[in-house]
């Protein structure tokens, strides 16, 4: 037990503590604080794996943008009056149920999947570095992405003008 | 050094949760944090099994890395749709938004 896997238990605790709290806590402003918690954690474990560039995307964009954007949505919209008991009791149960079962099935899938010998170690500079990840994501090389890097570009543009379009005032 | 089976079962409950967020909540905006929830599960998927059994490729990498632009873009979007809704009908909750039903 020594330092990087005292860090995993922290994360995964903060993880799982948080993304059950999100769906069951009343105050959906609580939900989306909740969420954010979850997310952060979520990067810390990319971080842990070594993929650095990815847990700063991750913190970037999900809980820096994404998380502010419901914030607003909620403030702006009525959305801080919506309760979790509106539901009858035998909905909230038999969901329960299902996220429980299906929750099962996928625990013991994995844990017959026999992969005891696949264990994660502390990262070094040969995981992903910085200029592997620029060639990989500039080149048009068989294992480049530039396809996919240009349709996101239109995709982020496309979606700026839908924004724009749905939500202006008439 | 940890298992790649605790990282997965962390993810699976990440999942799991979404999923019951997604049946129980009422309001959209909270089903939205749902489906973030679960696409959040999904990256952290892809990224482990990528690190810990395709060490040589980064796919898993790549592809975590534009499903966080997509999911961004796809909530920005939800979120004006929410937007529009609650100007035009003063309520954004699930079962009261049925005006476009029959």
């Amino acid at each position: 037990m020594d330092s990087y896997n005292i860090m995993f238990v922290v994360l995964a605790g903060i993880i799982v503590a948080s993304s059950v709290l999100t769906v069951v806590t009343r105050s959906i402003m609580r939900a989306a604080t909740y969420l954010f918690f979850a997310l952060l954690g979520t990067a810390g474990m990319y971080f842990l794996m070594g993929y650095t560039f990815l847990g700063a995307v991750q913190t970037m964009v999900y809980a820096g943008g994404i998380i502010v954007l419901y914030v607003f949505a909620i403030l702006l919209t009525r959305g801080t009056k919506d309760r979790i008991s509106e539901n009858t009791r035998s909905k909230i149960a038999l969901s329960a149920l299902l996220s429980l079962v299906g929750f099962g099935l996928v625990a013991f899938i994995i844990f017959t999947a026999n992969l005891r010998a696949q264990v994660i170690t502390a990262p070094d500079e040969s995981v992903m570095n910085m200029s592997t990840l620029g060639r990989n994501l500039l080149s048009t090389d068989p294992d480049g992405y530039l396809l996919p890097f240009e349709a996101v570009s239109v995709l982020l543009l496309a979606c700026i003008v839908a924004g724009v379009m749905i939500a202006r005032k008439r | 050094m940890i298992q790649i089976e605790y990282i997965l079962i962390v993810s699976a409950v990440m999942m799991f949760a979404g999923i019951f967020g997604f049946f129980t909540r009422r309001s959209t905006l909270a089903i939205l944090l749902s489906i973030e929830l679960m696409l959040n599960a999904t990256d952290l998927n892809f990224a482990v099994i990528n690190r810990l059994m395709h060490t040589g490729g980064h796919e898993g990498y790549f592809f975590t890395l534009f499903s966080i632009a997509i999911s961004a873009a796809e909530s920005a979007v939800a979120i004006a749709i929410m937007i529009n809704i609650y100007r035009q009908l003063k309520d954004t909750t699930a079962d009261k938004l049925s005006k476009l039903k029959w």
